[in-house]
């Protein structure tokens, strides 16, 4: 009975997270500019609009760039970091993980302004660039987290191992190293890049006269009638999330049951 | 000409030296046995030779050629690691292969080298085989057989045994005998079970504390070891203080307290001994014998090990039981103990 | 035995060397932290501490700033405010994650990795509309309102959903609920199970168990869930802006207005350091509150 009680209650959480998120489908689905039941009847000229606005798709593309340009340089910071401080026994590694770790404690808005003060001071104007060294800020530790985690569970008798047979240290990071921990690497390419993709209050304080998807959808929202045109992308981003993390899930199944036969 | 020769090795990381002034040398195609506790600095040695830690003095050298200098990539040693770090991301085939990538063997003859390592450990069939799917057994098999497909000048193994049960430990150990006769290769091993160490190899180094304290063969080291931590080491053994009373001939005239004035042979006493020298009378349990007369003790207790019985016997004026081994119990809790002249050794006291 | 206390020694490298090694692997990080943090909040200081007249800085230094943040009445009820609703919004998010995270480490069982995934898709969508969903639910006009209307359930559009700190709360606590679930999930399945065995067999009912076995080891879970949590919510614009109106609106409404509309920044720059330091004053107390708490359970 307790046990009944326990996964009632966990259908309801489910349920909880998910109503709000299936407004976006549903209504972007609805034949009406309101918002509001009952449903007018089916369309898709939303998403048509949607094709059509050149100004999102411009704003699409720059937070496709912001994003892989945050994913790679907080993923090879993060690498290089997460090395260090698994590899060797440094002075001052809490100190310096702690510091590379502050922007998780300090909110958004002060991340945001204080780039804003900094950029003004130094006379650059804002741009993508800063917004990527906002988006930095925020990924990087989160690279930090996920790949420390990855190097923890990574044998160095390994490495010592593909010495002892003959391996240079370039040659024992592609051959046993980068391979062991790939899965980190993506897994910290992903996180980053959602990260960056979804984030609005830094963009927002830095983008200036390029916006970022969210600096964009925000600007959106003071539109009544383009609100369905809005809840359409917002269906769209998650199918498109959804839809990668499954593939993330295949490829990841796919590589552990592959025998690995062959020199 | 020694074939591995490490001469005056020191190493310490910050403290005091775990490894201190070790002289070695470890003559070609035989099964060599490092032998110590934990923490005694046989690893760091064995890692020096592998190249994994440099020796901040002394140096060391194979087969003529002074290694010091040179990275664990170019050396001539191949090792079994203790954990035996298969990649775990590679079959067993390609385990084996790694370290043949710089010779870019044809594809045909890289696997027959591949297979016939494969059959030399008995893991025919198996080379699709992940990493994952190995049972303990059978990734020492892969580790050897990687190392050993390298053809190394000499094949450094840390603790390879001690990650299996009793008994597959037991069957490896008469394997690991095979195979390295079979091969001919220089094995160093690096143990801390003494029973490990003398059933294995043709030659043991005992260490303690960073040194080298004896090296000798497995039956040298039970028979006559050279000091104290050595004998107390390997096996059972008791101690008895004594004063060396007189030396005449191929005899010496002990004062062995609880045991009495004993005459043992001159070959027995391990060091140099003058008369008046303090020295220790040591004896394995197995040969004292129980005596209608003779030192008289009670027993205390007894531990049946199958063949054998070992039997804690208390003696007045002695804190530490006499232990004595034997294939009969006593036919009474008061027992007399004999101890054979010709079976005691002295040792000096340290 | 192994590796005596020296984990830089590679590959035939010294330790001073390997020390080396690391630093380099680590500066270009702090470097980029340096440039995009510690240079930044160093000028919020410095601005803090001035005068703004029309666009121009004052040369001296001043706390004049930070004497009205602390001073005026409006701010300190803000403060108050956000620092109240991020703390309701942490302990509702926690408190509702927390049977959940149960639920999927020790019920869950084989399904345990389909949940996960339900779990975490609904916030693999934009957390601006996320939050805007929230509007569309509980506005005026909004899906409650007209789905109760057209059920005639009531006459008129229920106002109290919306704009107020009850709504806030509530859009925080569902679009911060994967920081609460994923620590305190992680937490508890690192819990040795031989230890649940342990406390049942010494005589711990399934309650006692919990309370004196399960809660303090997952302790550390909730702790980094709450602190992960109170931080960005206390600081957060989108859903104040959204779904607060003039009632439920947060520090960070303040911060941009200074920022933007009015211009102000050293204004700004005092409000941001001063909730900036609230923030971490709160979070590190309750950290050790949190600690002390734990200890004294077992």
């Amino acid at each position: 009975m307790r046990k009944h009680a326990l996964l009632l209650y966990a259908l309801a959480y489910l349920a909880f997270l998910y109503v709000p998120v299936l407004v976006l489908p549903i209504f972007s689905f609805n034949d009406s500019q309101f918002i509001a039941f009952p449903l007018a009847g089916f369309t898709t000229r939303w998403y048509a609009r949607l094709g059509a606005d050149t100004a999102m798709l411009h704003a699409l593309g720059n937070s496709l760039k912001v994003g892989m340009a945050t994913a790679l340089l907080s993923t090879l910071l993060g690498l290089l970091a997460a090395r260090a401080v698994t590899r060797y026994r440094l002075r001052g590694t809490h100190a310096a993980l702690g510091f590379i770790s502050l922007p998780l404690f300090i909110p958004d808005i002060v991340l945001g302004i204080s780039l804003l003060l900094m950029l003004g001071a130094i006379g650059l104007p804002l741009s993508l660039g800063a917004v990527v060294l906002g988006h930095l800020l925020v990924c990087v530790p989160f690279a930090i987290t996920v790949l420390v985690a990855r190097f923890e569970g990574f044998d160095r008798d390994l490495e010592e191992a593909s010495a002892d047979l003959g391996e240079d240290g370039w040659m024992t990071f592609w051959r046993v190293t980068f391979p062991l921990i790939l899965p980190g690497i993506l897994a910290s390419l992903l996180l980053t890049f959602i990260t960056s993709f979804d984030e609005f209050l830094v963009a927002y304080f830095l983008s200036g006269t390029e916006p970022t998807l969210p600096v964009y959808i925000w600007g959106q929202l003071r539109f009544p009638e383009r609100l369905p045109m809005v809840l359409a992308l917002g269906a769209i981003i998650l199918a498109v999330s959804v839809a990668l993390v499954a593939l993330a899930e295949y490829v990841r199944n796919a590589g552990v049951k592959k025998p690995m036969v062959g020199a | 000409m020694a074939y591995l020769s490490i001469r005056q090795v020191s190493k310490a990381f910050g403290g005091p030296p775990v490894v201190d002034a070790v002289d070695l040398e470890v003559p070609q195609g035989r099964f060599f046995a490092l032998l110590g506790p934990s923490g005694c600095g046989k690893t760091t040695l064995l890692r020096m030779i592998a190249g994994f830690e440099t020796p901040d003095s002394g140096t060391i050298a194979i087969d003529g050629e002074v290694m010091n200098a040179i990275p664990p990539h170019l050396r001539p040693t191949n090792m079994v690691f203790q954990s035996y770090a298969i990649f775990p991301h590679l079959s067993v085939f390609d385990n084996i292969a790694y370290g043949l990538r710089k010779l870019r063997l044809p594809k045909n003859e890289l696997k027959a080298r591949v297979e016939a390592m494969l059959a030399t450990v008995r893991l025919e069939g198996l080379s699709g085989r992940g990493a994952g799917q190995l049972s303990g057994g059978q990734r020492q098999r892969v580790a050897l057989a990687r190392a050993l497909v390298r053809q190394p000048k000499l094949l450094l193994l840390d603790e390879p045994l001690a990650a299996l049960d009793k008994r597959l430990r037991e069957a490896m150990q008469v394997e690991l005998r095979q195979l390295q006769r079979q091969v001919g290769i220089t094995f160093l091993m690096v143990t801390h079970d003494q029973e490990e160490a003398l059933s294995l190899a043709d030659q043991v180094a005992v260490m303690n504390n960073g040194k080298i304290l004896q090296v000798a063969s497995p039956r040298e080291l039970y028979e006559r070891p050279n000091c104290r931590e050595v004998a107390d080491f390997i096996g059972e053994i008791n101690f008895f203080h004594a004063t060396v009373k007189a030396v005449d001939g191929d005899r010496v005239t002990v004062n062995g307290g609880l045991l009495g004035v004993v005459a043992l042979p001159r070959a027995n006493i391990l060091f140099d001994a003058a008369v008046g020298d303090a020295l220790l009378l040591a004896i394995r349990p197995e040969d004292i014998g129980f005596a209608d007369a003779g030192l008289a003790g009670t027993l205390a207790a007894s531990t049946f090990l199958g063949e054998t019985t070992l039997f804690q016997v208390q003696v007045a004026g002695r804190s530490d039981p006499i232990v004595v081994s034997n294939y009969f119990d006593p036919p009474s809790k008061d027992v007399h103990l004999n101890f054979p002249p010709d079976m005691l050794i002295g040792l000096p006291e340290s | 035995m192994r590796r005596q206390g020296n984990g830089a020694n590679v590959a035939g490298g010294t330790g001073s060397q390997g020390a080396q090694n690391g630093y380099w692997l680590l500066a270009p990080t702090l470097a980029v932290m340096a440039l995009g943090l510690a240079a930044p909040l160093g000028l919020v200081a410095v601005y803090s501490l001035k005068n703004q007249t029309g666009i121009s800085l004052s040369e001296g230094w001043t706390l004049a700033q930070y004497g009205e943040v602390l001073g005026r009445a409006s701010y300190r009820t803000l403060f108050w405010r956000s620092l109240g609703i991020s703390g309701l919004v942490t302990l509702v998010t926690v408190l509702l994650a927390y049977p959940m995270a149960y639920f999927v480490a020790f019920k869950a069982r084989r399904a345990k990795f389909v949940w996960l995934i339900a779990l975490t898709i609904p916030f693999w969508t934009s957390y601006l509309l996320r939050v805007f969903a929230w509007k569309i639910i509980l506005g005026f006009d909004g899906v409650i309102n007209s789905g109760l209307m057209r059920l005639g359930l009531i006459d008129h559009p229920l106002t109290f959903l919306l704009y107020n700190p009850f709504s806030v709360v509530v859009t925080l606590a569902h679009a911060w609920a994967a920081f609460a679930i994923l620590p305190i999930y992680v937490s508890l399945e690192k819990i040795d199970r031989s230890l649940l065995e342990a406390a049942t067999d010494l005589g711990d009912g399934p309650l006692r168990r919990f309370l004196r076995v399960t809660l303090p080891l997952s302790m550390p879970g909730v702790i980094g869930a709450a602190v992960l949590i109170f931080v960005p919510t206390t600081g957060d614009y989108v859903t104040p802006t959204l779904v607060g109106g003039p009632a439920g609106s947060m520090i960070a409404n303040v911060i941009e207005i200074q920022f933007g509309r009015i211009g102000n920044w050293p204004m700004g720059s005092a409000l941001a350091l001063v909730s900036m330091t609230a923030v971490a004053l709160v979070a590190g107390a309750f950290v050790l509150l949190a600690r002390w708490a734990t200890a004294r359970v077992r």
